[in-house]
């Protein structure tokens, strides 16, 4: 198993208040009356330092993503992130996953393979290319792109991207959304033909399809923890079988909130406030606005209002309080060893190869966060790593960084 | 109650089978409906008393075609393509009733060929936007309990409780997914050049606007009056954004009287 340090870069001092006080922490949140630019550049600082602490602490890959206008997350160019992190890692055996330049918003969509290339050749080859779709509230709300066309707009997109990174010849794109005269991007990617690909998503049959296709690793970003998500998952390998790709569990991505202390009761003190901070606050969004018409094709659509599994899971958030997110496992938390079984569970139960773990929660404040990290790869990671590498080799990863394969295990 | 029939026709390279619901007898009218798509009611009822009612779904949105949608880009094919439904229709020129999401669409058809329609009844159109009273993001509504408080003039009334009052799974995928189509041509901002090419309607033409839309503000009717010749504007007091369902009497004895002139 691969171990990643995931972090969304949040507000971490939002008022007590906020959620009574604000519609939604996501579009509309004003800035001024919530925050001020020099704390906020404190914040951007202390997400490096605790994203290169995790990589020195033992972290296979830290990731970023991108989202806008709001403070549950604001790294609108997860490249400008990357870009500092790949080159204070140089030398060290820690990829740099961006999950990354949304596809649909950026234009044109050559300007991702020319920063995920430059991220490439700072990092020597350490690149892993995460393709978003981005939501609903960053892409039509604050972006502007029509909700039905956003997932034929990242599928172009991405055809532009792959064929800009391996085509020899200056060639000429004329598609539906984007029309280049001459396409010859500069630099190129150290990895050849181009860096391993994961597509984050949060459940979309139509996007576990685009994935098993292009043989790519999904990675189901959730935060109502495993359990919730065996549904879609088992519905996802079903879609690789069907798509005759073999089962090696990297395929598959899965985040995981998680806290580490010495203690359960330790971990209940040091984190309580912190995951309810995250479930109240920062996924304080209209259901309504995770969906704009057309956002979602038909069949998701149809799916959805049939079964309003995840509308239903947002809508009843606040009415939980730790020890319900505890208990339902969207948060793993507590002593090493509770950590260690409880993820042992996930990654057997839904067959994940690359996990992510957010050990960044909401308001935590920085020391704490560094101890989760010094705890989680020190007690907790290494007893997980050996999961699959005896049988299968993680393709989706930097081929420089991958451990050893299967064959070389055994001889 | 009239007999509503469904009618196709194969057009746009016989990519889209257009839908068009006909009912009625009596001299044509066309109607396009609004953003949440077609709904046979009683103002289409009562229009189809005296006149030959057709309706076309916007291609997207009619009963087990929900990919349609795909054929069309952008507002040229999405004009372009209504003229081939009137085509095979055999209307040559007609009068056109649009409402709301309909109505724009009825004005850049009204502006791009004059000759086809003969006479024009926009009830509460976009298509033209003021800074200073921004047309509401009906598909960015929250709670999506508040979409009545934009379309109705009084959102706790029996009307109220008749269209929104029970939850109707199915009607509400119809509604999403209209909007969703819809939006192709509109999102983000309703505003794609009307106001550059609205001068060219020829078609005699009549603005109904309900007073209270909170949608639209009926200020609106006036920004549409002045830009086209001759037209005439009628405020529906005690209505919202859908004078057809709150005033159905008022709002077909208004049409009867312009169609009839």
């Amino acid at each position: 198993m691969y171990i990643s340090a995931f972090h969304l870069m949040p507000h971490r001092e939002l008022p007590d208040d906020f959620e009574k006080r604000y519609p939604s922490i996501w579009v509309t949140p004003q800035f001024h009356e919530l925050a001020d630019a020099r704390r906020i550049g404190q914040f951007y600082n202390w997400t490096f330092d605790e994203l290169i602490h995790a990589a020195k602490a033992g972290a296979d890959g830290i990731c970023t993503n991108e989202h806008h206008q709001n403070a549950y997350g604001f790294m609108p160019n997860p490249n400008v992130m990357g870009s500092v992190l790949a080159r204070e890692t140089n030398g060290m055996d820690c990829a740099i996953v961006q999950m990354g330049a949304t596809l649909p918003a950026t234009q044109p969509p050559v300007r991702i393979a020319e920063e995920y290339a430059m991220l490439d050749c700072i990092s020597g080859g350490r690149l892993v290319a995460g393709m978003p779709l981005g939501t609903s509230m960053d892409i039509n709300l604050c972006y502007g792109i029509t909700p039905i066309e956003q997932r034929d707009r990242y599928r172009e997109a991405h055809d532009l991207i792959v064929k800009a990174w391996t085509s020899r010849e200056v060639f000429a794109w004329n598609g539906k959304y984007f029309q280049l005269p001459m396409v010859n991007v500069w630099p190129r990617t150290i990895q050849q033909p181009y860096p391993p690909v994961w597509i984050p998503g949060s459940g979309s049959t139509s996007t576990f399809y685009y994935t098993a296709d292009h043989d790519y690793c999904y990675c189901f970003l959730s935060y109502f923890g495993y359990q919730s998500a065996l549904n879609a998952v088992d519905k996802y390998w079903a879609v690789c079988q069907e798509r005759k790709r073999d089962a090696n569990p990297y395929r598959l991505g899965f985040l995981q909130l998680v806290g580490v202390s010495e203690t359960d009761e330790q971990a209940e003190r040091d984190y309580a406030k912190h995951v309810e901070y995250f479930y109240h606050k920062m996924l304080h969004v209209p259901p309504e606005w995770f969906g704009i018409p057309g956002h979602q094709d038909y069949k998701s659509l149809v799916n959805a209002m049939r079964n309003p599994v995840a509308a239903r899971a947002i809508m009843t958030l606040k009415e939980k309080r730790f020890k319900d997110f505890q208990k339902d496992r969207y948060v793993v938390c507590g002593s090493p060893a509770t950590v260690r079984d409880q993820l042992k569970d996930l990654a057997a139960r839904l067959r994940v190869g690359n996990l992510m773990v957010l050990l960044h929660i909401g308001s935590m404040p920085h020391e704490l966060t560094l101890k989760n990290m010094d705890l989680f790869f020190r007690e907790v990671a290494p007893a997980l790593r050996p999961t699959w590498d005896d049988q299968w080799e993680n393709r989706w990863w930097p081929a420089a960084l991958r451990k050893k394969t299967p064959q070389e295990a055994i001889a | 109650m009239s007999t509503v029939a469904d009618r196709k026709v194969p057009v746009w390279q016989a990519k889209i089978n257009a839908n068009i619901k006909v009912a009625g007898s009596g001299p044509p009218v066309v109607f396009l409906h609004g953003a949440g798509g077609l709904l046979w009611d009683e103002f289409l009822e009562k229009l189809a008393a005296r006149h030959t009612v057709y309706a076309p779904e916007l291609p997207g949105t009619s009963e087990g075609d929900p990919d349609a949608i795909s054929h069309l880009d952008n507002l040229w094919d999405l004009v372009l393509y209504n003229y081939e439904v009137l085509d095979g229709l055999d209307l040559r020129a007609v009068p056109i009733i649009g409402h709301s999401f309909g109505a724009m669409l009825a004005a850049e058809l009204a502006a791009s060929n004059p000759e086809r329609v003969s006479k024009l009844v926009l009830i509460a159109p976009i298509g033209l936007w003021r800074e200073d009273t921004p047309v509401a993001n009906w598909m960015a509504v929250t709670p999506a309990s508040d979409m009545v408080k934009l379309l109705l003039h009084e959102p706790e009334g029996p009307l109220a409780q008749k269209m929104f009052g029970v939850p109707d799974t199915d009607a509400q995928i119809k509604m999403i997914w209209s909007m969703a189509c819809s939006g192709k041509f509109v999102w983000p901002i309703p505003d794609k050049g009307l106001k550059k090419r609205i001068h060219r309607i020829q078609a005699p033409t009549l603005i109904l606007w309900g007073k209270q839309d909170r949608l639209i503000s009926s200020v609106y009717a006036q920004e549409f009056a002045s830009r086209i010749a001759g037209s005439r504007v009628e405020l529906i007091d005690q209505s919202g954004h859908l004078p057809t369902a709150e005033h159905p009497d008022r709002v077909v004895g208004l049409i009867e009287d312009f169609l009839g002139a």
